[in-house]
């Protein structure tokens, strides 16, 4: 392709890109500050007290490394839910795809319909459900909600069909392997891109859920970070006088909760994008 | 992989393994049903069997005498002339009017920018414009919540540095506007990938094609690009009926905020969730939530049709 490159375009582009960005800039300038500057700085430069390392010692430390303990809880939820609907989705999506059997067709609809289910509109029902089974309050009630994907079962049948070539199943089955291992052995690693698609969006939807863990959880101990983070921020609007010091863990702890994830996308996103770029056509 | 298989066990007798092929054939139905199990337990678990549980919830009331008792379909008499969730529905849906063709607009034009190869640093734009799909609700609301603020917030610092007044981003007039701005801010990159990535995927031989013909960025765009992502735009769209209509996160951290603007029925799922944990209202609270599914189920079905039939004309 010539190298023409329109410069109008590319200004447009730079002032778009500004306004998703600057938020982010702020949120780490925010968290460089001290309480003080928070209001005597313009917010959008550094002012001259950098105070960023001893804003996280103080996020990280506070309340009996509270926000330690909300933080491990969010990796643990994500990685588990996450690891646990890719591994359902990769299942089933390759069974869809690469199996002919009857009810095929209709139960792989039936997972296309609930798509539109909003999950929130679930959740009541499953907080009323799970309360019957007291699993309530516990990692379950987190977890197994987000084992559910139907998107990337959708994701995962598109990609199946076209990422792993029917002769090469049928090579290994003549070759004698069983079904279940040609699957690990032969097909897994071809599903990959596709894999890691599913795992990070349903990692980024388990890391950013605030309305299941607000409706399941009230021990603080098991909060993750969103359930964590909003009730310091309703301590900082609610409190008078101590309000300046949980106003700073807010935004340092905001700050810090967004790392993890942003890397994640940065470091994978040759992935994610090749997924995607199958999936996201034959809708 | 197969390479290496083929040489430890292929070359046998090929009778012998066309018979086993043969035998297993039924079984590889069975098998299929073995691949699929897991997930459709966990489906038939925790969708069907909680949607099931609230459409039978819904049809019990809490009476003082009497306690739980069948109710038939008077809760959802009672949600469809409750004006307090139909104020609620109505104003999902204008914000669904609203910001969805902004946001939709914005990502689609930023696809077709970063594919275009008009753009200097055109991977930069696409990282950048997604990252914030990877920021929580939560915190961006939060973060949006300061910057729109008037202690610190820089609008409001920039406002007094010209000796404006200060934008009221909070007040009842612009809540709304306030709360699109960060689901905008929040979503357009996501519709953006999704639609970079099936443009991708367009035949390149099409632009060739069109090239010849002496079309030129903005016609290509027009003529084979937009109608190429039909099928994109439509997941686009209704991804996005699912996301409006069921905000909450947004308007029930901003009703911090602004406790007087945003009520407990602010959104439908705002409402329903309020009966369910404040109000104790359990029952009425699954007619809200399975109402507020069908509405969206619906919705997303509209979409669906108007659309196929557009492009059959």
């Amino acid at each position: 392709m010539t190298a023409r490159r329109s410069n109008v375009l590319t200004v447009c582009m730079v002032l778009l890109l500004i306004y998703f960005l600057l938020p982010l800039f702020w949120l780490f300038i925010a968290s460089t500050k001290t309480v003080g500057d928070l209001f005597s700085s313009f917010g959008l430069w550094f002012a001259d007290d950098f105070s960023l390392l001893s804003n996280i010692r103080e996020t990280v430390t506070n309340g009996g490394w509270v926000f330690s303990r909300w933080m491990g809880n969010t990796v643990f939820y994500s990685v588990v839910s996450a690891g646990g609907a890719a591994f359902l989705c990769a299942l089933g999506g390759y069974g869809f795809a690469k199996y002919r059997f009857r009810g095929n067709g209709a139960m792989f609809g039936l997972v296309l319909g609930a798509i539109m289910v909003p999950t929130t509109a679930l959740a009541i029902p499953t907080y009323l459900l799970f309360s019957k089974a007291s699993l309530v309050n516990t990692p379950w009630a987190i977890i197994l909600p987000s084992l559910v994907s139907p998107f990337g079962l959708y994701l995962m049948r598109i990609y199946a069909q076209d990422a792993v070539p029917d002769g090469i199943i049928e090579a290994a089955r003549i070759d004698g392997a069983g079904e279940f291992r040609i699957f690990f052995q032969v097909a897994l690693r071809m599903l990959a891109p596709g894999i890691v698609t599913v795992l990070l969006f349903t990692l980024v939807a388990t890391w950013n859920n605030y309305f299941l863990p607000l409706i399941m959880l009230n021990n603080p101990d098991l909060y993750p970070i969103t359930l964590g983070l909003a009730q310091w921020s309703s301590q900082a609007s609610a409190g008078g006088g101590t309000t300046g010091a949980v106003l700073s863990l807010v935004i340092t702890g905001s700050f810090l909760s967004v790392v993890p994830l942003i890397a994640a996308f940065l470091l994978l996103q040759r992935y994610w994008q090749s997924g995607l770029a199958s999936g996201g056509i034959k809708a | 992989m197969s390479v290496n298989t083929t040489d430890r066990l292929g070359a046998r007798a090929p009778s012998r393994s066309e018979v086993r092929r043969r035998g297993r054939g039924v079984s590889h139905a069975r098998t299929g049903y073995l691949f699929v199990a897991p997930f459709m337990l966990v489906f038939l678990g925790l969708l069907v069997l909680p949607l099931a549980y609230a459409a039978y919830l819904s049809l019990f009331q809490e009476r003082l005498i009497g306690g739980t008792v069948f109710a038939g379909l008077d809760n959802y008499t009672r949600a469809l002339t409750d004006p307090r969730l139909l104020g609620g529905m109505g104003r999902v849906a204008l914000f669904f009017l609203i910001q969805v063709p902004i946001m939709l607009a914005i990502g689609l034009l930023a696809a077709l920018a970063i594919d275009s190869g008009l753009l200097r640093a055109a991977k930069t734009f696409r990282l950048g414009i997604f990252l914030p799909y990877a920021v929580p609700s939560v915190v961006a609301t939060l973060m949006w919540g300061y910057l729109y603020g008037q202690d610190f917030g820089p609008f409001a610092q920039l406002a007094g540095k010209l000796s404006l007044p200060a934008p009221t981003f909070l007040s009842s007039d612009w809540m709304l506007g306030s709360i699109a701005n960060i689901v905008t801010w929040e979503f357009t990159g996501y519709n953006m990938i999704i639609l970079y990535a099936a443009l991708r995927a367009v035949p390149h031989d099409l632009y060739e094609a069109a090239a010849v013909d002496g079309a030129g960025a903005i016609r290509t765009a027009w003529s084979i690009k937009i109608p190429a992502l039909r099928p994109a735009l439509l997941v686009c769209l209704i991804f996005s009926v699912i996301g409006s209509f069921q905000l909450f996160n947004e308007p029930q951290l901003m009703q911090r905020l602004a406790p007087s603007v945003i009520d407990s029925a602010y959104t439908p799922n705002l409402y329903a969730y309020t009966l369910a944990f404040t109000g104790q209202e359990v029952n009425y609270a699954a007619a809200v939530s399975f109402l507020l599914g069908a509405v969206i189920v619906v919705a997303s079905y509209a979409v669906l049709f108007m659309s196929t039939r557009r492009s059959r004309s």
